[in-house]
């Protein structure tokens, strides 16, 4: 274990939403850490709760949602309970975030070089006078060429793995020390995603940035993350360093995931789907383990509260019936 | 961007035919005999075949409209029965007075309007945004004249502050020299700061009247626009980057919803156009609207035609601003080509 | 794709029940809806039977008692002829509401086929009903409903004409917008198939599902229209005295504002704002229970 102090350590955080049709509960005690330069993949379905847990760090919740319960320590600050004011100091300056579909990300009548610069001269790095001349050198640091003329241009004149570049661009104009990337290459073609990948894996180095990547693709976490939280329908089910977790996945969800996760080895009639569906969050009668519907391992103890395992253990497994030790048969998912 | 402006002139020359062939409808539909009506209600049988030789009246229809072209494009617009003045003459010398008067109203109208619908969407529920939606409601169904009406009865009959609702200018003074045709403007101009407060005075209740009908539609659009706006992506960015809320909702979200404004604002001018012509008449009001109506009631109908002529022209003018302007501030439109 | 399923299918399950259960229970939950109902029921009851039930007759002037403010004897006060105005603003309910009714009926008729046929059809009929809309579009409205007025003659049939034919863009863009959704839709394909001629389709099958988008356009038509109306009798066109109908009436009181007496003026424009706002608000509930979709 680490001994560095965490980057961000996220504790019991509750989520809820207010729709038309009832409570929605988003997220229930969600918790883990990252660490300082670490890189730390969020995995999981679509619904699982993801990017909710990002939102909520982030303090960017819609209106409707709302936080029950829990902390979001940040460098001593709870994020949770800070006000709008004290978030606004943070955001960017401390964390900041990108986003999918860059384009629509990005204001659409605005040029990029100012943009960058808005957050250069928010957070108090330069000068309004030095601030394009920064922001170009940004625009640079993201592997833009000319980024002189580029500075001067607008989002709707880019492609998308540009527009990429300069969200990263912008989230990183102030160094924060922590980088959340939701889905970050969705919507991009492979190439470009490996060489987004590659800048942002390159940039977290450079700055000793921890990064939180957040994605439904187990293999590319595989790739790019030291370690892996998965979680499902709200739940964190399983977290444990990449290879600890390719080889040695307990949770049965998890297994269920590597199994389903393409790698070249693997043919296509070989792909397992996992069957079922994510439980209707609207429920009242939510059983404690919301996989617990779903799982062939399902058994009458898991029916009780989740276990809560020791806070610093590098494997924790949120299940009454993890799968053994070294799991026979799962396949292997490549890891770096 | 000089390739754009060409490419609106040029849509808008099918929409000039047709308002064109429109009012050369008009003056031709009139019931009954339209030399009759163009001699005027005083007119002996000999006069009506006079002006029915004069105003080529005899002729075949194609004619009729050839001859409508060749007249328009010397700035012919027939004569006022009633003053015996060219109509085009009388109109742009009454025009300055209606301009100002619009132009007033509309920009008292988008101070207010503008804000508050900015307010509503960022504090939305609140008694600002229950005052936007009342005022949105409320504004679409007051008559104009019933609102001049009311304000003229409570400022000036009851409270005195405003002076008699009788034109720009009460009868003591003289107008400012003409530079613009704007009082306010020609007053500042001259240096005489009671004439500029004199005119001033005239104008505030007439342009509130305005300023209150087209406060509606500008509040609801942008209260929308701001809306949409504020929940889009790239205000998600901005807010996760920790820019700060005047730069978010001013620099950000207000120039991006200010986009749909715009465009409304065409239709704002048509009802605006509109509601001129019956301010005019509640204040007395010196312009065109108060011509054509005054023509209107005279069975004068040069001059309505050409009031109708020239509302239009100008109403497709004021679009193809709005339509330049939008293409100026939205980049997106100004690099396409 | 799931929005043109959807609206294809907008005859609600069940026919007439069923919509006057779901009609009840929008005017049931938000009370300002019923109140336009209801408002809207009175305005309708006034025009009906209002000439009739009205203490003065609307005519009948007597010069001793003018200019008397509102008292118990005289609701609203008497104007300068010694007119009862309470009973000259109910009486001139059934104008207004007939010029409205009227114009939009006539609209309706004339801008939704033109419209529906223009969105079915395509082609030539498209061009030539856009391009009419297109140039009726280019006016300030007001001021072509002026130059109608005049061009055709100063009656209240003219006046009528004259709000129709200004309304008739938007009436039209509405209906080829929706004809040219369902043009491609299921059931159409289906009447196609078992032989229906396309005038059959229009008229059968895309004109009902049109109607209910056109109603919600109609009743805040109607409040425009009587604005409309008014305005254009206030300046002098359309109706004369001694009819009595709002806008006019309004014009009579606006010398008098002057010199203080209010009450001529301000009762028959409060009636007018009254009903113009009783059918923006009625356009609102009726778009509720047509289209809950559509709700902004």
């Amino acid at each position: 274990m680490t001994s560095a102090p965490a980057a961000l350590s996220v504790e019991n955080l509750c989520v809820e939403f207010r729709t038309r049709s009832g409570i929605v509960r988003a997220l229930d005690k969600v918790s883990f850490s990252v660490a300082k330069g670490e890189t730390v993949a969020l995995v999981g379905e679509s619904g699982s709760g993801k990017s909710v847990t990002a939102y909520a760090v982030m303090g960017i919740l819609d209106p409707a949602g709302r936080v029950t319960g829990g902390r979001a320590m940040l460098g001593g600050l709870d994020l949770l309970s800070a006000n709008q004011s004290q978030l606004a100091k943070v955001r960017g300056r401390k964390m900041a975030m990108i986003f999918q579909s860059p384009r629509t990300a990005l204001n659409p009548i605005r040029q990029v070089g100012r943009q960058i610069a808005d957050v250069l001269i928010r957070h108090g790095d330069v000068t309004r006078k030095a601030a394009p001349a920064a922001a170009i050198e940004m625009l640079r640091a993201v592997g833009i060429t000319d980024p002189v003329r580029r500075a001067k241009t607008y989002p709707f004149e880019m492609s998308g793995g540009m527009c990429q570049r300069v969200m990263i661009a912008i989230a990183l104009a102030a160094k924060p020390s922590l980088l959340i990337a939701d889905e970050p290459t969705t919507g991009l073609d492979v190439t470009t995603q490996a060489v987004i990948m590659d800048l942002i894996s390159d940039l977290a180095e450079k700055l000793g940035m921890a990064t939180i990547f957040i994605t439904h693709d187990l293999a590319l976490a595989g790739q790019r993350a030291a370690r892996i939280v998965v979680m499902h329908a709200g739940h964190v089910v399983e977290a444990a360093p990449t290879r600890e977790l390719c080889a040695n996945a307990r949770h049965p969800y998890t297994a269920e995931l590597i199994a389903a996760t393409p790698d070249s080895a693997t043919s296509l009639d070989a792909l397992a789907s996992i069957p079922g569906s994510l439980p209707d969050l609207r429920r009242t009668d939510l059983p404690p383990c919301r996989y617990s519907e779903r799982c062939p391992r399902k058994t009458e103890r898991c029916a009780q509260p989740l276990p809560v395992g020791p806070p610093d253990a590098a494997h924790t497994i949120a299940c009454w019936n993890p799968l053994p030790a070294r799991a026979i048969g799962a396949p292997k998912v490549n890891a770096a | 961007m000089l390739a754009n402006v060409l490419r609106r002139l040029v849509t808008v020359i099918p929409t000039l035919i047709g308002v064109v062939i429109v009012t050369f409808l008009l003056t031709r539909v009139l019931p009954g005999d339209p030399a009759v009506y163009f001699a005027g209600p005083t007119a002996t049988p000999q006069s009506i075949a006079e002006v029915r030789k004069s105003l080529g009246l005899d002729k075949p229809l194609p004619e009729q409209f050839a001859r409508y072209i060749g007249e328009l494009a010397h700035g012919d617009l027939g004569n006022s029965l009633a003053t015996g003045r060219p109509v085009l003459a009388e109109l742009t010398s009454r025009l300055p007075a209606s301009a100002e008067l619009t132009l007033f109203g509309l920009v008292i109208s988008m101070l207010i309007a503008i804000p508050l619908g900015i307010l509503a969407a960022v504090k939305q529920g609140t008694w600002i945004d229950h005052t936007c939606r009342i005022v949105a409601t409320a504004g679409v169904s007051l008559p104009v004249f019933f609102t001049g009406l009311l304000l003229v009865y409570v400022f000036y009959f009851r409270l005195g502050w405003s002076p008699p609702p009788l034109g720009r200018l009460d009868v003591f003074y003289d107008a400012p020299p003409t530079v613009t045709g704007f009082y306010l403007i020609d007053s500042l101009l001259a240096g005489n700061l009671e004439l500029f407060r004199a005119s001033l005075g005239q104008l505030i209740l007439p342009g509130v009247t305005l300023a209150l009908f087209s406060l509606a539609p500008i509040a609801r659009m942008t209260r929308a626009s701001m809306l949409t706006v504020m929940a889009s992506d790239y205000i998600r960015t901005a807010r996760a980057s920790g820019l700060s809320s005047y730069t978010i909702v001013v620099t950000y979200a207000f120039r991006n919803a200010m986009l749909p404004v715009i465009t409304t604002l065409g239709m704002v001018f048509s009802f605006l156009l509109g509601a001129n012509v019956l301010v005019e008449k509640v204040f007395a009001w010196p312009g065109i609207g108060s011509f054509a109506v005054e023509a209107l009631i005279a069975s004068d109908y040069a001059p309505v035609q050409g009031f109708v002529l020239t509302m239009a022209v100008m109403y497709v003018a004021l679009n193809l601003l709005i339509d330049i302007l939008y293409g100026v501030v939205d980049p997106r439109v100004r690099l396409e080509a | 794709m799931t929005d043109i399923v959807a609206n294809a299918n907008t005859r609600p399950a069940g026919g007439a029940a069923a919509l006057f259960r779901h009609a009840r229970y929008v005017i049931g939950e938000n009370p300002i809806t019923g109140l336009s109902f209801g408002l809207f029921l009175l305005i309708v009851i006034a025009a009906m039977v209002g000439p009739w039930i009205v203490p003065y007759s609307p005519l009948a002037s007597d010069t001793s008692a003018a200019l008397k403010p509102p008292s118990i004897a005289h609701l609203f006060g008497t104007d300068q002829l010694g007119r009862d105005i309470f009973s000259r603003v109910v009486a001139a309910t059934r104008l207004d509401f007939a010029i409205a009714i009227l114009s939009v009926a006539l609209v309706f008729l004339i801008g939704g086929l033109a419209g529906v046929a223009a969105g079915f059809f395509g082609g030539w009929t498209d061009r030539i009903v856009s391009r009419i809309a297109d140039t009726i579009m280019a006016f300030p409205l007001f001021v072509l409903a002026m130059g109608i007025v005049a061009a055709l003659g100063n009656t209240v049939q003219n006046i009528i004409l004259a709000t129709a034919i200004i309304n008739f863009p938007l009436y039209a863009r509405v209906a080829r917008a929706e004809a040219n959704i369902r043009r491609e839709a299921g059931f159409v394909e289906a009447a196609r198939l078992s032989g229906n001629s396309e005038w059959r389709i229009l008229a059968f099958q895309i004109l009902p599902n049109v109607f209910p988008i056109l109603v919600v356009q109609m009743s805040l038509t109607m409040g425009y229209a009587i604005l409309n109306a008014a305005g254009l009798s206030f300046i002098g066109l359309g109706v004369r005295p001694p009819t009595p109908e709002w806008g006019i009436m309004v014009a009579e009181g606006a010398a008098n504002i002057i010199s203080g007496e209010w009450w001529i003026a301000f009762f028959p424009g409060a009636a007018l704002m009254i009903a113009v706002f009783c059918f923006n608000l009625l356009g609102d509930g009726l778009r509720d229970i047509v289209d809950p979709r559509r709700r902004t």
